[in-house]
Formats: C-alpha cells, sequence, structure tokens
C-alpha cells in the first residue's frame, strides 16, 4: 500500500509524535514493550499523537488526509516541513533527508519548494495582502520589484487583483483564504500544505474556493498534501486519500477503493453515507465476460448498450434505462465484462451482488 | 546571636541574624568601588547635560510650536490642542516655570531612553523565555514597591548628589512596566501567525522584527507610556539628592511651608505629565484607527507630503 515510488515528491517513513517531556522514554518503551496509547499516558504522562505513519505522494499528485479532529492529521502534516520535530522517523522531499537539514537549508526548503495554507488563514494583520503574498521572497531577501511582480501575479490567479494595498481585515474571510492560497503559491514552490484551507468558510464559499483550487491545481500540477475532516471533500479533491484515526493511518487508496473495500469498521462507517454513483466504475462491478458466457450460457450482444470499463455508476444508469439488455461492457472493441441491472443497482447501494445475495 | 532566654512562642526577637548590619556593607562596597563607575557617571553626565542644553537653548514659544506638532502627528487634532493648552498653562504658572521643566524634561528623557534601551531587550527575552520571566518577575516586583529612599543612599554613596544619580533612580522605579507589557506584547501574539511566518521560512530574528514586534507594538507603546509617567512621578524624590528642576521647587517649598510654591511646582509637575501622556498615547494606535494610512500620510507630515505629491 505505501511502497515507495521512486518518483515520490513527498515520502513519510515511519513518523512517531509522541508529546510530553518523556517523550524519548515513553518511545523505547513502545518499541520494546509495545505499549498501548493508554498504558502511554498513564505511565509516562505522554500523548501520542502520530504512530507510525508511512506514506508517499507522487509529483503532482493530490494526496488528501481525513480524519476528525484529534486524530492527528494537523500534526502529522507539520512533519512534512518540520514545523513539528518527529520523535522517530525520516521524511524525504525530493530525495533529500529533510529531518537532518541544518537550519539554513530548512529555511531555503520552506521559503522556495514548500507552500502552506492554514485553516486559520494566519494572515499579518498589519502588512498589505501584497507584503503577505510576497513574504516568503522577503525573508530570502529579494528585490522589492520583484516582490511586487510575484506577488501581483500571484494575486491575479485567484482573482484578487486590485486588492494589493489592502488590509487583511478589509476583506472577507473567503478573500482572506485566498490571499493565503496566493501566499502560498508566489514563490512558485514544488509541493502544497493545505492544513484545512476551506474548513473556517461558509458551504458555498467553500465549494468555490474547491473549485478555485482544483482549476489552479489542473494548471499547476502541484504536489499537494491535503488535510480535510471532510470526506466528500477528499473525494472531490484527492487523487488518493488516506484515513487516520487516533493518530494512526488506517487506509490509504483512491476514493474508489476506499468507498468500496474499507479496510474495517470505522472507514466503512465513514464512507456509508457517501454517493457511489460518481466514484465507483463499471470495471468494479461487472462480471467478466466469460464467466458470464460460461453462466449464461452464448450471448447474443446485438442491440446491448456498450460502455467502457472505466465508466462511472452515473453513466451506466443513463446507458441502462434505454433498454432492457444488460449492458456490455468493452475495451478495445473486445467483450470484457457484463454489467446486469441488479449488479448495477447493488452497486449504487455499495454492496457487492454475491455477498448481498 | 541570642542575647536573652529563647522563647518558643517568640521566635523572632530572640534570633538576631545581623542582616542590616551585612547588608550596610553594601554601602561600603559602593564607596570602596566609586573609582569603577566615573567613567559611566561621566557618560551619563555628557548626555544628561547635552539634552538639557538643548531643551534651555531653544526658545521657549519654538519648543512650544514642535511639541504641538509632534503631538498633531502622534495623537491627531484634539490631543495637539490638549498638549498646547498644557504647555501655555506651565508657562503662566510662574516666570521660571518654563525653565525648571525643561530641566525635569531633560531627566526624563535621559531615563526614558535608557529604560527603553535596558527594557524592551529585557522584555523581548521575558516574553520568549518562561524561566526567564519567572526569574525576572520577583525583581520587577522588589525594583517596583521597595521605597526609594532605601536605595537612594547607596546610588549617591557609589555615583555621588547630582543629575546621573537622579536618572539612575528613576530607572529603577521606571523601568518595570516596560519590561512587562513588551514581555506581555510579545506573548499574546497569535501563534498562528508566527507558525506561518516559520512555514515561509523566516529565521527567529526576522519573525521578531517582521512580526513579533510590529503585532506586539500597542502593548509595548503602553508600557512605554507607563515607564514615563512613572519617571515624571520620580521626580520630587530625585530632587532630594540634589536633582534640579520642578521637583526641587516642590522640595524647597516644603522646607519653608511655603504653599503658594509647592501648588506652582506641583502643578507644573502635572502639566508636563498630561503633555507627555497625550503625545506618548497617541503612538500606540494602530494602522487600522489611523484608517490605514502610513504615519507620514496623516497629521502635519501628512500636509507636507500631500504638498510634495501636488509639486511634482
Amino acid at each position: 500500500m505505501t511502497e515507495p515510488r521512486r518518483d515520490a515528491a513527498i515520502r513519510v517513513e515511519g513518523i512517531w509524535k509522541i508529546f510530553g517531556e518523556r517523550s524519548r522514554q515513553a518511545m523505547e518503551a513502545i518499541r520494546r514493550d509495545g505499549l498501548s496509547k493508554r498504558e502511554i499516558r498513564e505511565r509516562f504522562d505522554c500523548i501520542v499523537g502520530v504512530r507510525d505513519a508511512s506514506f508517499s505522494v507522487g509529483r503532482g499528485e493530490i494526496f488528501c488526509i481525513m480524519g476528525l479532529s484529534g486524530s492527528g492529521k494537523s500534526t502529522l502534516i507539520r512533519h512534512i516541513n518540520r514545523l513539528i520535530e518527529p520523535t522517530a522517523g525520516t521524511v524525504w522531499i525530493e530525495g533529500e533527508n529533510v529531518s537532518a537539514m541544518g537550519a539554513e537549508a530548512l529555511r531555503r526548503l520552506r521559503a522556495e519548494k514548500i507552500g502552506m495554507v492554514f485553516q486559520s488563514m494566519a494572515l499579518m494583520p498589519h502588512r498589505t495582502v501584497r507584503d503577505n503574498v510576497a513574504f516568503s521572497l522577503e525573508v530570502r531577501g529579494r528585490p522589492e520589484e520583484e516582490r511586487i511582480r510575484t506577488a501581483d501575479r500571484a494575486l491575479e490567479m485567484v482573482d484578487l487583483a486590485g486588492w494589493e494595498r489592502k488590509y487583511p481585515d478589509e476583506l472577507s474571510g473567503g478573500m482572506q483564504q485566498r490571499v493565503g492560497l496566493a501566499r502560498a503559491l508566489a514563490a512558485d514552490p514544488a509541493i502544497l500544505l493545505m492544513d484545512e484551507p476551506f474548513s473556517a468558510l461558509d458551504p458555498l464559499i467553500r465549494r468555490q474556493l474547491q473549485g478555485t483550487f482544483m482549476e489552479l491545481s489542473a494548471e499547476l500540477h502541484k504536489t499537494t498534501v491535503f488535510i480535510t475532516h471532510d470526506l466528500d471533500e477528499a473525494i472531490r479533491i484527492g487523487d488518493r486519500i488516506a484515513i487516520m484515526k487516533d493518530g494512526v493511518l488506517v487506509q490509504i487508496g483512491t476514493p474508489e477503493e476506499i468507498v468500496t473495500r474499507p479496510a474495517d469498521d470505522y472507514v466503512a462507517d465513514f464512507v456509508a453515507g457517501i454517493s457511489k454513483l460518481d466514484l465507483v466504475t463499471a470495471a468494479r462491478v461487472m462480471v467478466p465476460f466469460a464467466a458470464y458466457v460460461q453462466a449464461q450460457g452464448p450471448q447474443d450482444t446485438t442491440g446491448w448498450p456498450v460502455g467502457r470499463p472505466e465508466m462511472k455508476l452515473n453513466e451506466l444508469v443513463d446507458l441502462a434505462v434505454a433498454t432492457d439488455h444488460p449492458i456490455l461492457i468493452a475495451a478495445d472493441g473486445e467483450p470484457v465484462g457484463v454489467v446486469t441491472k441488479r449488479a448495477l443497482l447493488r452497486g449504487i447501494q455499495g454492496r457487492d451482488e454475491e455477498r448481498a445475495a | 546571636m541570642a542575647d536573652k532566654a529563647f522563647d518558643w512562642l517568640n521566635p523572632f526577637a530572640s534570633v538576631n541574624l545581623g542582616i542590616a548590619t551585612w547588608a550596610d556593607g553594601i554601602k561600603q562596597w559602593a564607596i570602596s568601588n566609586r573609582e569603577l563607575i566615573q567613567p559611566v557617571k561621566q557618560f551619563f553626565e555628557t548626555v544628561i547635560v547635552a539634552i538639557e542644553r538643548a531643551l534651555q537653548a531653544t526658545p521657549p514659544l519654538v519648543m512650544l510650536a514642535i511639541l504641538v506638532l509632534i503631538a498633531w502627528q502622534t495623537a491627531g487634532r484634539r490631543g495637539a490642542i490638549a498638549v498646547g493648552t498644557c504647555l501655555v498653562v506651565l508657562g503662566l504658572l510662574a516666570p521660571e516655570a518654563w525653565g525648571l521643566a525643561m530641566t525635569t524634561l531633560a531627566i526624563v528623557i535621559a531615563a526614558v531612553i535608557l529604560c527603553v534601551a535596558i527594557g524592551l531587550p529585557l522584555g523581548i527575552l521575558a516574553g520568549k523565555n518562561d524561566r526567564f520571566e519567572a526569574a525576572i518577575r520577583p525583581v520587577l516586583d522588589t525594583m517596583q514597591t521597595i521605597p526609594a529612599f532605601v536605595y537612594l543612599v547607596p546610588v549617591v554613596m557609589m555615583i555621588g548628589i547630582g543629575n546621573v544619580s537622579g536618572v539612575i533612580v528613576t530607572i529603577i522605579f521606571a523601568l518595570p512596566p516596560l519590561i512587562r507589557l513588551t514581555s506581555l506584547g510579545i506573548r499574546g501574539v497569535n501563534p498562528s501567525v508566527v507558525e506561518a511566518a516559520r512555514a515561509f521560512g523566516a529565521s527567529p530574528g526576522q519573525i521578531l522584527r517582521k512580526v513579533e514586534l510590529p503585532l506586539a507594538m500597542p502593548t509595548i507603546l503602553a508600557g512605554l507610556n507607563q515607564t514615563i509617567m512613572l519617571s515624571l512621578s520620580m521626580v520630587v524624590i530625585a530632587s532630594m539628592i540634589s536633582v534640579k528642576g520642578l521637583g526641587n521647587e516642590v522640595l524647597r517649598a516644603m522646607g519653608r511651608l511655603d504653599a503658594g510654591k509647592a501648588i506652582v511646582g506641583g502643578l507644573g509637575i502635572v502639566m508636563l505629565a498630561i503633555v507627555l501622556d497625550r503625545i506618548t498615547q497617541g503612538l500606540g494606535r494602530s494602522g487600522r484607527d489611523r484608517g490605514h494610512r502610513h504615519w507620514w500620510e496623516t497629521g502635519p507630515a501628512g500636509l507636507v507630503t500631500a504638498l510634495f505629491k501636488k509639486t511634482t
């Protein structure tokens, strides 16, 4: 599930974070005796924030980490740019070991390679929008003319041209977070870290900003780690999703994998209410053509609607309502499977045909 | 140690650790180390004399105009009117009142400059470091509450009477609020903004200069205001060690039971206090209060700037 890819932009290996004065001893005790979270709290007065987290994010991929509040996701994302020091484990960014970096190298990495967006926006109230956006360039000592040019370009990307000289408190919440996004994009970093960027906004603005973000990310192809507590948001945005619970990464997979094959009851509960219509593909619900023929005898497939394996259930429904025949799934002109009405309905329900039967 | 029979119910009366005698040694130490302090004293003296000379050499009306303009800049039109009125009242109190007030002002300015030089770094340190804050707290409590007369004697023994001693005792009394409020201001900065600055690669020094100090500035300036007011309240006590100025008038009038002179001196101190308070309180206004304009875009400087913009 987490085998390191060769082109991984971010690789997180065995990160542990234990909060408390005696975190070192607690870590050793865990290694030695495998203590539980509760035992650690009782014996060492330490809190386990992240428990042995490993994952890798490919270049240009959007990786969502989903969990409820207190699950440790905000702690985990802060290890990537080392705002928090891990108790154990290593973070690699484009082949460089972040954990081994000196102070100056780390500052350069943060200013030039990583942009971060915060739930609380965290804009500087005493600086204009433009000076906020250009902050990472300013700390690297870039000339003013370049700072203005870069900041204005970033503001244009988030549709805030003309607001450069305003102060954050003169902007609405949604606009402030767009400034936050512009600040993260200004230095043209390879990596974006988004810590629940849209959670504090009202639903309408949230959807708008998700749209803005997805347009930008389709255009810019930034490697993104996106934290959210909203599964709909994770599914909408993420190429892959990691579900986090009590500091542990419970499951990592594509939205379709998470929804159709939850790793445990916790994840299953989470995804129960999610609509499968635009998520599950024909390949997941079809019966292989050979097996269908074996069971039902040779078939005359003329007049059957034809779909492709990567079609979503929603599209299959459109095909199915026009006829009484099952749907033939074909790839490269060859029939590969059959989706019966029954399988389609079970697929929408989120249950496998054989298990339901 | 115990000169009479030990009483269990009142043990303190029969125990004498000799702390007073031991503490008196500080005085002896101060006298025997006078030479060490001479260069420092010389430097203080030069600074104070230079400030006083500048203040005395400026004609009263010019000085009045300068102070009113400064008040207009920092505190707006209302502040300027208050400052102007107070200065006129001060000048009309007595023929010699203006000159005495300038002497007092020189001492206060010297003390406040040194307070900022000492207090700002200590306050920042206290804001960043819990241990240092815990250690410095009892020291600040002592400085604020110990009667000035207690340290008046050792300071005079070491440095002698005069302006330098006056400035030093003023600093001891007036320094604590600046340290306390600087620390409070730094601690009050929104931690998520500091985290954002770190996330974008700012070094600790850049975070201090570009984020923490600007955001803590209103609180720090409130501390500066308190420091100025406290140093003014020390001028009468400082006049006991032969510091000239308004305080000395009050002290001499008290000695002669001359109520009229005492009132004139006292009112003079109050007028000076209002002037300094208005000017420094205005400094604490945030950018938002000024309608997000830079300081040079408001007040008299704003008029000058606008004039230049029109001509160019």
